[in-house]
């Protein structure tokens, strides 16, 4: 049996995601040229409420766009039957913007550096951000993030487990150990 | 287990399930996004080398593939039987295996012979797709028809198509019956009874005699090309008797007094089996039929290039 431990419940996501919304908007001097952009699935969600938090600092709505990586994986030769491709959907063009990518958990890397490319092929920006809910460790390619809700390092045999309301009915963060 | 994988080949509709065919045109739906980016290309099958083999004249199809290939980044090679060695009587298998000594990965493939594809398939590693196999089936212009319909109507449940025309030689008449009844769609053909097969109503088609009935009948109207070519006999009295009885004209669209949706694969014999009028008018989706052609085509290499992995492990080179 699985065993699961509660690292952030519902209250705890809502904190650490107001407070990634202040750092972010602190860290970009506002919101000029600013577009989130979510990696699917959960990260579109997590974008969508950093975009809403960041309206209600800043009194003005800020654009959010979805990404999915799928096409640009690089194990996509190995993994067999083909992954289902979600939606990527840019709404802005890129260049010169300040683009802050959101994602659920940050791990080996391997999801950013595959957003990276796609995000050259879309455009140039002037700079790219990365904001994680939780940051995992265990990384296989130099990449690390400016905005971290929560860092919790999980062994190999873990997996970090996060849940939205929009998609799962609640929200958490889970920490499963297979043994 | 996870997601349905379609196999190694793609050689017809027929033996796909619905769920298959489904996860065809839902992936289909997130490669027309690649086409409007600003760099229409992304890494998907990368270092893969697909052979696009055909035996029969094309322009469009060949060059649907071809655009669908490089916008996922493979490298691709064109042979056309004249040419060739193709020329010279080397056989599909013997052309197919030197084209795989040469490390290729995909091949599609269109031929004259009905069952082509699925020859070449049991023979060969690579993966085999189908554009057109004689009068056996063209997936790929029945899936981009069907999406194309999806599309129009949000479903396919329900939806009432006439396939008109010359419908005894048109493998893109069989793959869109297959497709659409496996998908909920009602199917009828409508055509001169030289042009319709006697036992095309054991595909769960209807036949309907008169092309002003078909018009009422139908939410959208399949037109098929009249395939000149292969017509060796006495068909039909003359083009202009045809287009007089069947042909899909402004007057017999008017008298309907609806919206009906009309398609067709082309290439067009304007004036016979459908009038510009009808062909350039409001209820065409003739050129996004094209468009779709290129994101139906992106997602079949796409999953296929998955299957092959499967095929690979199951040792299936028996």
């Amino acid at each position: 049996m699985p065993s699961r431990t509660t690292l952030l419940d519902d209250r705890a996501i809502a904190r650490a995601l107001t407070r990634i919304a202040s750092e972010l908007v602190e860290r970009c001097h506002g919101t000029t040229d600013v577009l989130l952009v979510g990696i699917q699935r959960r990260g579109v969600e997590l974008a969508q409420r950093l975009a809403r938090l960041i309206e209600g600092l800043e009194g003005h709505p800020i654009p959010c766009g979805k990404l999915d990586i799928t096409l640009y994986r690089d194990d996509l030769s190995t993994v067999g039957a083909r992954p289902v491709i979600g939606e990527t959907d840019l709404p802005e063009d890129l260049d010169g913007r300040t683009v802050v990518i959101v994602d659920d958990v940050l791990h080996t890397g391997r999801t950013i550096r595959a957003a990276l490319d796609e995000l050259a092929d879309f455009g140039r920006p002037q700079r790219i951000l990365l904001c994680v809910l939780v940051d995992r460790g265990g990384r296989e390619l130099p990449i690390q993030p400016d905005i971290v809700g929560l860092v919790q390092a999980a062994r190999p045999d873990e997996r970090v487990d996060v849940f939205v309301k929009e998609l799962d009915g609640r929200d958490a963060v889970e920490l499963a150990r297979s043994a | 287990m996870g997601a349905p994988s379609l196999g190694k080949d793609l050689v017809g509709l027929e033996s796909l399930s619905a769920e298959q065919l489904r996860l065809i045109l839902d992936t289909a739906e997130r490669f027309k996004e690649v086409s409007e980016r600003p760099i229409k290309k992304v890494p998907a099958l990368r270092g893969k080398t697909i052979v696009n083999l055909f035996f029969e004249p094309s322009t469009r199809t060949r060059i649907s593939f071809e655009f669908a290939e490089k916008r996922l980044s493979a490298d691709t090679v064109n042979v056309a039987s004249s040419g060739s060695s193709v020329s010279k009587g080397e056989t599909l298998v013997d052309t197919a295996r030197n084209l795989e000594a040469m490390r290729i990965d995909m091949v599609v493939i269109r031929h004259p012979a009905s069952g082509s594809a699925e020859f070449l398939g049991k023979r060969i590693g690579s993966n085999v797709v189908n554009a057109g196999d004689g009068k056996h089936e063209h997936p790929t212009q029945g899936l981009l028809d069907i999406l194309t319909l999806r599309d129009r109507f949000g479903k396919l449940e329900g939806l009432k198509v006439a396939i008109c025309g010359d419908v005894l030689h048109s493998r893109v008449a069989r793959s869109n019956i297959w497709g659409l009844t496996k998908l909920g769609a009602q199917v009828a053909v409508c055509g001169p009874a030289s042009l319709v097969p006697r036992d095309i109503g054991s595909l769960g088609v209807e036949v309907i005699p008169r092309i002003d009935d078909a018009i009422a009948w139908a939410d959208a109207l399949n037109v098929l090309r009249l395939q000149l070519e292969r017509m060796t006999g006495g068909f039909i009295p003359s083009l202009r008797e045809y287009n007089r009885v069947f042909g899909v004209t402004r007057e017999r669209i008017e008298r309907a007094r609806k919206d009906i949706v009309i398609m067709h694969p082309g290439p067009m014999n304007r004036g016979v089996e459908i009038d510009s009028d009808v062909a350039d008018g409001p209820f065409s989706v003739i050129l996004p039929q094209v468009t779709n052609g290129v994101a139906v085509r992106m997602a079949v290499l796409y999953l296929l290039a998955g299957g092959a992995a499967d095929w690979q492990q199951q040792g299936g080179s028996e």
